[in-house]
């Protein structure tokens, strides 16, 4: 039973991460129409900031430390970071131990400024284009914003701890009455969950409780009647572009302890949440993070040996197949909505 | 039929003399060709380098690059010559081989084994080169040594770990200086049995392709020899990223030791993720739970940052080794890049000066001359200490490093240190052993 | 003539001249010049051009008519390759066993997955057609069926190919050991020496380009044939169509099996052309090549799509091949400090950074040519006013698929 939990867990968490890019995507597709392969991207340039974020809170000053040698066999120079020249030691430390939470706040303004550009200075032109058209944009942006994270960091993955804090277990088997040490989770995994769902009830909440939110609904229900009203529809959907981005890049941010990031990272996650989005039915909000919870928590327990002593390897295609079957079953996914890109 | 595969500097100089600048069509025939593929014939040589440049692997293959411009410009006598200064054989005198300046060209194997191919065959057809050295995957290193036997040209394998390179899949044309999942194992057993004692119980998390596979063999065979037992072995996908679930049933299954069948980005990702999930800090049974990752790489040391500490593996060279050799490799890579270079640059650096040496020996550029003064070859002064090519699998022979996890390292180089020098007598094994067997070296082919 | 009306004839001829004369064509430069770097007139390219044209070609078929976006045509390309290497390992290494046996397994692939996967539209569709895909990828990559059987299926990671110790019934002693076509050896090649030019015809790429031409064929036949109008109808409206009583599914799954036997065949030619095949060829990354191919190109217009296919490789093989070396002796004539600047502005874009170069095309062209590399041919022609030019071809115009 524990192992059940655990996988539960695992699941769980695996889950809010597919929810959150998913989320962000079905607001782009659902309320855009607009296929965008640059998706990944975002998810990638989000997970960067965090790498950025660390990089400058080490900027540091050289000190030539005579009594150690570097692998030539020349003095060796010790970098040591300003903050601990600002703050002290001990503050500084942990500062830097604290840089992933910290991006947060670096990656809001960050995310939501890309995606107004991109919104405006590229998509916006390709509204009305063929959906080829704007894969083929959205996948060159997404080539291209990768090389250049790959020119600025290279290829090799980069570790973003999470604060030592953070970093040990929680005996999550306690809380439920087991015994000491029988369930240990990542403290880290445990904020990720709580982090994606206070974004995703946040995303729900403005959408569903603000005039805001009511407009860009009804603007995803029907755009030309709500444009015919004499609402300036597309400012909204600028700023729905740059929410998304903005969700996305945050789970970006956040999941980087638990993976480390390098450039490619984007591409991993871009036909997942395709898959994610689909399955949970095109332009279903609800359906999305449905979607992302059940793959995740079916992806975990493909991969408990006693399930992959039945069918060996299923946890390679888990996703796939029932990705297959929930289309077979459920004509539109999960909760799609008639008429959305089913042409 | 007769076979009319043409070399193209060949074509080049019977275009130049039969064409003689005159806009008069030459059709060249099948004969006067020079007895093997891409003979050079002017002032040069060309060498092909096969490194990974995109993909998860870019970075490896990108220090494997840098190392084989260092030794292309030994070879031409620019620079301080680096290792030709302890090289036990004393034939290269930095004008380049034979008398020729080395030139070379690169190509993108993206980590894929048809793409590396394609690269290899458009070095081979278009570039004329005489040689293919490096690559980060045994997968890769399998493919373009096969594509080099049928082409008649020399493959050096880079980084490959897997045993099928040298086993079952062997050729005639194919030599690797690298090590492999069997002498990991080897090397490893006795120092495990003596940090962790005979009575412990691992899990495998194994990477599901060929070199997964293999070294999991060999690790399995080496520790159950010191009296472990092996509680369960599980394949995860490759690139799985999140290895969450493979990782929470270790927990209680009893076993006190987790065996890390993974590389480059999964094992930086599963080692990080067992770190997270507080194995390290577990006790089984009053006994410390241990992580083993078998084979480790500077790239996924840096990669796994302080998570690796005190975690140990194998290499195959490490730039700490205090021989002349690798100290001199060491300075001339440092001075130029400004920083140490890797196993995998090693590798590839010392291949490149061992083919051009056996050049020198054999006198000519014929492949199967210079496979048969590799053949059984023998020398020192390339780190690692005394070392054989082995005619019977063109598997090298040296001795094999046991690193660990450095637990406080003084700057951005020095994650790993290296435990013990395992002497090459207890990592060799007979060529017909039977995680080898099935293989055929077959016969040399010069192609043309 | 050939059942083709004079446009279309005229076309077909252009392309029958470009594939038999590519050799020549393909290798403007002379060997010795500065600009030898961008001849594409070598064997291992001009493959490749050839192979993933027929593949784009057969993917315009199901795209660009019906406007089904099948995300999984890599799938069938990689069966055709599983399939002719199995066939050298079984029986021998002429290419007459290899060819048509990789055409029957990605047809009868074509019909299982077609016939689920078109029971959705739209982007369902697409997503069944990646899934099947990815786990058929996946299959391969580690051999899940190999795992099932106990013997290796697919072996791997380290790719299929074919060992001594296969049973090869057909292989006489002493018998050829690469792939050949009735012991006419594909990797034979003759050179010709032109002046300073050099020209390379290999007997492994003319193989190539006789299917491209027979493939480019059909595709026009179907193009203009009745069943290629009920495919475009497919395109336009299909609720429309349904509702007048036809039945449009046969219409759409002989589409997808089409383009299918297409992917089999290129699948079967890239094993023809390098005797191992491996589970890459599957990657849903590969599947996106085929569908950026054709938009890149001109989705829906005949030629469209070979074109793509072409730039994509040419700039994965050229550029990828340039280093800082060989910008520096073009830049050569410049100043010092001009040189440098120049060599560092290409810097990220040549060599290992040709993935830019790849995506920056992307988004160009799609910004500035909505069309494709089609619209762009277009442009220019009418730019020189040429006659004829003005009356776009009613083909060629064809709105791209949505």
């Amino acid at each position: 039973m524990d192992a059940i939990i655990i996988q539960i867990l695992n699941g769980l968490d695996k889950g809010s991460a597919y929810a959150l890019i998913a989320l962000g995507l079905t607001l782009i597709f659902g309320t855009l129409g607009v296929v965008n392969f640059a998706h990944g991207a975002l998810f990638l340039v989000g997970a960067f900031v965090a790498v950025t974020t660390q990089r400058l809170l080490k900027i540091s000053y050289e000190v030539v430390d005579e009594s150690k040698k570097d692998f030539l066999g020349n003095p060796l120079v010790v970098d040591t970071p300003y903050v601990h020249g600002w703050f002290g030691q001990a503050t500084g430390d942990a500062i830097i131990d604290w840089a992933v939470p910290l991006s947060i706040i670096l990656a809001i303004p960050v995310m939501l400024f890309i995606g107004f550009a991109m919104e405006r200075g590229l998509i916006k032109h390709f509204y009305k284009r063929p959906h080829a058209d704007q894969i083929l944009v959205t996948f060159g942006l997404a080539i291209v914003i990768g090389e250049i994270v790959k020119a600025f960091y290279g290829a090799n993955p980069i570790q973003t701890p999470a604060p030592s804090a953070l970093r040990s277990t929680v005996d999550f088997g306690v809380w439920l009455g087991y015994e000491p040490n029988s369930i240990l989770y990542p403290a880290w995994r445990l904020v990720y969950f709580f982090f994606s769902a206070i974004v995703i009830a946040a995303v729900f909440a403005f959408l569903q409780f603000t005039t805001f939110g009511m407009v860009v609904r009804a603007g995803m229900a029907d755009r030309e009647t709500v444009g015919l009203l004499g609402i300036n529809i597309d400012k909204r959907f600028t700023i729905m572009f740059g929410i998304a981005a903005a969700v996305a890049g945050l789970a970006g941010v956040m999941y980087t302890p638990i993976l480390s990031p390098h450039y490619n990272i984007g591409m991993d996650f871009l036909v997942l949440s395709f898959v994610v989005v689909v399955v949970g039915g095109m332009g279903s909000l609800p359906g999305a993070v449905l979607a992302g919870f059940m793959l995740g928590i079916l992806q975990s327990f493909a991969s408990m040996n006693e399930v992959k002593a039945i069918i060996p390897g299923i946890d390679q295609i888990i996703i796939y197949l029932i990705a297959i079957i929930v289309l077979l079953t459920r004509p539109r996914g999960l909760m799609g909505r008639k008429g959305v890109m089913e042409d | 039929m007769t076979s009319s595969r043409f070399t193209r500097r060949g074509a080049l100089k019977a275009g130049a003399i039969g064409g003689a600048g005159l806009a008069i069509p030459t059709i060249l025939r099948a004969d006067g060709h020079t007895g093997f593929t891409n003979a050079p014939t002017g002032s040069t040589v060309k060498i092909g380098f096969n490194v990974p440049q995109s993909g998860p692997y870019a970075e490896e293959g990108l220090d494997e690059l840098r190392a084989q411009e260092l030794a292309v410009e030994h070879l031409n006598g620019i620079g301080d010559g680096g290792m030709l200064n302890t090289f036990s054989e004393k034939n290269l005198d930095g004008t380049g081989i034979l008398g020729k300046q080395v030139e070379f060209v690169t190509g993108d194997t993206q980590t894929k084994s048809d793409v590396a191919r394609a690269s290899a065959q458009q070095m081979i057809e278009r570039e004329g080169v005489i040689m293919v050295n490096g690559g980060s995957s045994s997968g890769v290193a399998i493919a373009v040594q096969g594509l080099c036997q049928e082409a008649g040209i020399i493959f050096m394998a880079g980084l490959t770990h897997s045993n099928d390179t040298t086993g079952k899949d062997r050729k005639a044309n194919g030599f690797r200086h690298f090590f492999n999942g069997f002498m990991s194992g080897a090397a490893l057993g006795p120092v495990l049995n003596n940090a962790y004692g005979g009575s412990r119980r691992a899990y495998h998390l194994t990477a599901d392709y060929t070199w997964g596979w293999t070294q999991q063999e060999s690790i399995q065979a080496a520790t159950e020899a010191i009296g472990w037992e092996t509680v369960e072995n599980v394949l995860t996908p490759v690139g799985a990223g999140d290895f969450s679930s493979y990782i929470a049933p270790v927990m209680n299954s009893g076993a006190d030791v987790l065996v890390l069948n993974h590389y480059g980005g999964d094992m930086v990702n599963s080692l990080t993720q067992a770190v997270e999930f507080g194995l390290r800090d577990r006790l089984v049974d009053g006994t410390q739970f241990e992580v083993v990752v078998p084979l480790y790489s500077e790239l996924m040391a840096a990669g796994a940052g302080s998570n690796i500490q005190g975690v140990y593996g194998s290499m195959n060279w490490n730039w700490q080794l205090p021989d002349e050799g690798t100290a001199a490799f060491t300075r001339s890579f440092g001075e130029k890049y400004g920083r140490p270079p890797s196993g995998a640059a090693h590798t590839c650096y010392v291949q490149t000066l061992l083919y051009a040496d056996a050049v020198t020996r054999a006198g000519s550029f014929n492949p199967c001359a210079v496979a048969e003064a590799l053949e059984g070859f023998e020398f020192d002064g390339m780190g690692n200490g005394a070392t054989t090519y082995r005619a019977e699998d063109h598997q090298c022979f040296k001795d094999v490093l046991v690193m660990k996890g450095a637990e406080s390292p003084t700057s951005e180089f020095d994650t790993l240190e290296i435990v013990e020098v395992t002497p090459r007598a207890q990592v060799e094994y007979p060529e017909d052993h039977p995680m080898f067997a099935g293989g055929d070296l077959g016969a040399c082919n010069p192609g043309a | 003539m050939l059942g083709l009306n004079g446009k279309d004839f005229r076309l077909f001829l252009i392309v029958c001249v470009m594939a038999l004369a590519a050799p020549i064509l393909l290798n403007p430069f002379p060997v010795d010049g500065a600009l030898a770097q961008f001849n594409a007139g070598y064997p291992a390219l001009m493959q490749a051009f050839a192979i993933f044209g027929i593949l784009a070609i057969g993917f315009n078929i199901l795209f660009g008519l019906t406007g089904y976006l099948s995300f999984g045509h890599a799938a069938f390309l990689g069966a055709g390759s599983y399939a002719a290497v199995w066939m050298y390992k079984l029986f021998n290494y002429n290419v007459i066993f290899a060819i048509p046996a990789s055409i029957i397994v990605a047809g009868l692939l074509s019909v299982l997955i077609g016939y689920v996967s078109l029971r959705r539209s739209g982007i369902y569709f697409s997503i069944l057609t990646l899934a099947f895909a990815q786990m058929m990828y996946a299959i391969a990559y580690s051999d899940l069926l190999g795992r099932f059987f106990g013997t290796p299926i697919t072996n791997g990671e380290t790719g299929l190919q074919v060992y001594n110790s296969d049973p090869q019934f057909l292989l006489a002693e002493g018998g050829l050991a690469e792939p050949h076509l009735f012991t006419l050896n594909l990797n034979n090649l003759t050179k010709i020496q032109f002046g300073g030019w050099e020209f390379t015809f290999e007997v492994g790429y003319y193989l190539c380009a006789i299917f491209l031409i027979l493939s480019f064929y059909l595709s026009i036949r179907i193009f203009r044939s009745p069943f290629g109008m009920m495919l475009r109808a497919v395109k336009s409206n299909q609720n429309r169509m349904n509702y007048t009583g036809l039945d449009s599914k046969p219409y759409m799954l002989a589409a997808f099996v089409i383009s299918g036997l297409y992917a089999g065949l290129a699948g079967g030619l890239m094993a023809a052309m390098d005797p191992l095949t491996g589970g890459e060829r599957m990657f849903w990354t590969a599947s996106g090549e085929i569908v950026l191919m054709s938009i890149l190109g001109g989705a829906g217009t005949l030629i469209g799509p070979v074109l793509g296919a072409g730039a994509i490789k040419y700039m994965e093989k050229i550029v990828s091949a340039l280093n800082d070396n060989i910008l520096h002796g073009w830049f050569a004539w410049m100043p010092d400090g001009m040189e440098n600047v120049a060599v560092a502005i290409l810097h990220p874009f040549v060599g290992k950074g040709w993935h830019l170069t790849l995506g920056s095309v992307f988004m160009l062209v799609v910004i500035f040519l909505p069309g494709g590399i089609v619209e762009g041919g277009q442009r220019i022609g009418r730019l020189f006013g040429r006659k004829g030019a003005t009356q776009t071809p009613t083909d060629a115009t064809t709105t791209p698929a949505e």
